[in-house]
């Protein structure tokens, strides 16, 4: 076996659960991730030449990161580069989506859904920050390196996404006490 | 400090981000805001909220066995289990050992780095080691270490040998007889494997224990010019290897599912 293979699969292929997960996040479906998946892995395969870094999964997120956006810019640009609404993206968290069947609706706690809708809701570059720092953990300046913009804009970013989603928090429960 | 410049920080605080300076002085300003403390409060519920609510989406397996089949198209996927053992870097784990005395951490370090040098038995590999049984057993006149086409005779021939039971069956009436046992080692384990004939073709049924445990469905490779299908039950791994063609090692393959 050619050893560019063997240390592909050893380096690089452990991460692809939390790849799939993190295109999962920012594209919203499960057919959307399978397909930027697929993408994100032969663009890496291609490109593990040129990875020299001494952080595989980092590297990872980021091919699954740029073929995510790739992806989005393709087939749904209007969902890029969105300002962040206030009023647009607070309706959105309020009126929950109705997408999800009965059965994934039963096996999730409301806290659950609750906080998966108003991240869903978030626009993509915001609550690509908020999943890479809550979810995988990584740094300031690996948010950064990944998402290629300075550190002062993970920041903000993170700060106003996490501002958003505590104001709908309050809003809910401010809702569940006076009904 | 002031509640606006605090607040501007607060993020970097408590993701643990800026520098002992600002830190200790977020914290002194924290300590006399009752405001910014309630926002401070409220952040990291926000935060230990996300990190327990949400959803951790699950790779399809179907879909990294086809991830993995792109960078080795043409064989079998390894199965997701495999992933586990892997997922952690053997160099990192390896760190906790480095309190031990000196010998024994270096005895630990062998043993741990191991695992990096030679990749945990994927299916891929595990295949590879199969497949070079199956092919030693017929280059080096080693088919059998007991040859008996009585499986009452080869049944308690492995009892002294392997700390598991394997069942023997003999399908001469089915059209393949039983010819004999073997002992082999597969995935450092020892490996019964019961040899069986179909006109001039060898087949061998490899089973060992499995360390995963559980059940695993049936799957098929071909791999220099040999076929095999494995599957797992009951906590035992199964591989029934030979150059017979698909459809007659496929026969085969069923009576021994059927009796397992």
């Amino acid at each position: 076996m050619p050893d560019r293979v063997v240390s592909f699969e050893q380096l690089v292929l452990p991460h692809l659960p939390a790849g799939y997960n993190l295109a999962r996040w920012l594209l919203r479906n499960d057919h959307d991730a399978e397909d930027v998946m697929q993408e994100a892995v032969v663009r890496a395969f291609r490109f593990f030449d040129g990875f020299s870094g001494t952080n595989p999964r980092a590297w990872l997120l980021t091919v699954v990161r740029n073929s995510a956006y790739t992806f989005l810019q393709q087939n749904r640009a209007r969902e890029l580069g969105t300002e962040f609404d206030e009023e647009l993206h607070t309706e959105a968290v309020s009126n929950g989506r109705t997408s999800d069947t009965p059965e994934v609706l039963l096996l999730r706690s409301a806290q659950q859904r609750f906080l998966n809708e108003a991240v869903e809701a978030l626009p993509v570059e915001f609550r690509e920050v908020f999943v890479l720092r809550e979810m995988e953990g990584l740094s300031y300046k690996e948010i950064a390196d990944l998402a290629r913009i300075p550190i002062g804009t993970v920041m903000s970013r993170l700060s106003r996404a996490r501002r958003q989603l505590q104001a709908a928090v309050a809003r809910r429960e401010q809702a569940g006490s006076t009904s | 400090m002031i509640c606006h410049e605090t607040r501007r920080l607060l993020d970097a605080y408590v993701d643990n981000e800026i520098d002992l300076r600002g830190s200790l002085e977020v914290e002194e300003h924290l300590a006399h805001c009752p405001g910014c403390s309630a926002d401070e409060k409220s952040l990291r519920e926000l935060q230990a909220s996300a990190r327990a609510n949400l959803t951790r989406y699950s790779m399809p397996p179907e879909l990294e066995a086809r991830l993995r089949d792109l960078v080795r198209p043409g064989e079998p996927a390894a199965s997701p289990p495999s992933v586990p053992a892997r997922a952690t870097p053997p160099v990192r784990r390896a760190w906790r050992w480095a309190a031990l005395a000196p010998a024994a951490a270096a005895a630990a370090l062998l043993i741990v780095a191991g695992p990096r040098l030679w990749p945990q038995p994927s299916e891929a590999s595990v295949a590879d080691a199969v497949v070079a049984a199956h092919v030693r057993s017929l280059l080096a006149n080693h088919l059998t270490d007991v040859a008996s086409s009585d499986q009452h005779t080869v049944k308690p021939w492995f009892q002294g040998k392997l700390d598991y039971s394997v069942s023997v069956t003999d399908w001469a009436a089915e059209g393949f007889p039983l010819v004999g046992g073997r002992l082999d080692y597969v995935e450092n384990t020892p490996a019964a494997s019961l040899v069986y004939k179909r006109a001039q073709h060898v087949v061998n049924l490899f089973v060992w224990p499995s360390k995963r445990g559980g059940d695993e469905p049936l799957q098929r490779l071909s791999r220099r010019g040999y076929n095999a299908y494995w599957w797992a039950k009951d906590g035992m791994h199964y591989w029934a290897v030979s150059d017979l063609n698909e459809a007659e090692l496929q026969k085969f393959v069923e009576l021994a599912r059927r009796q397992r």
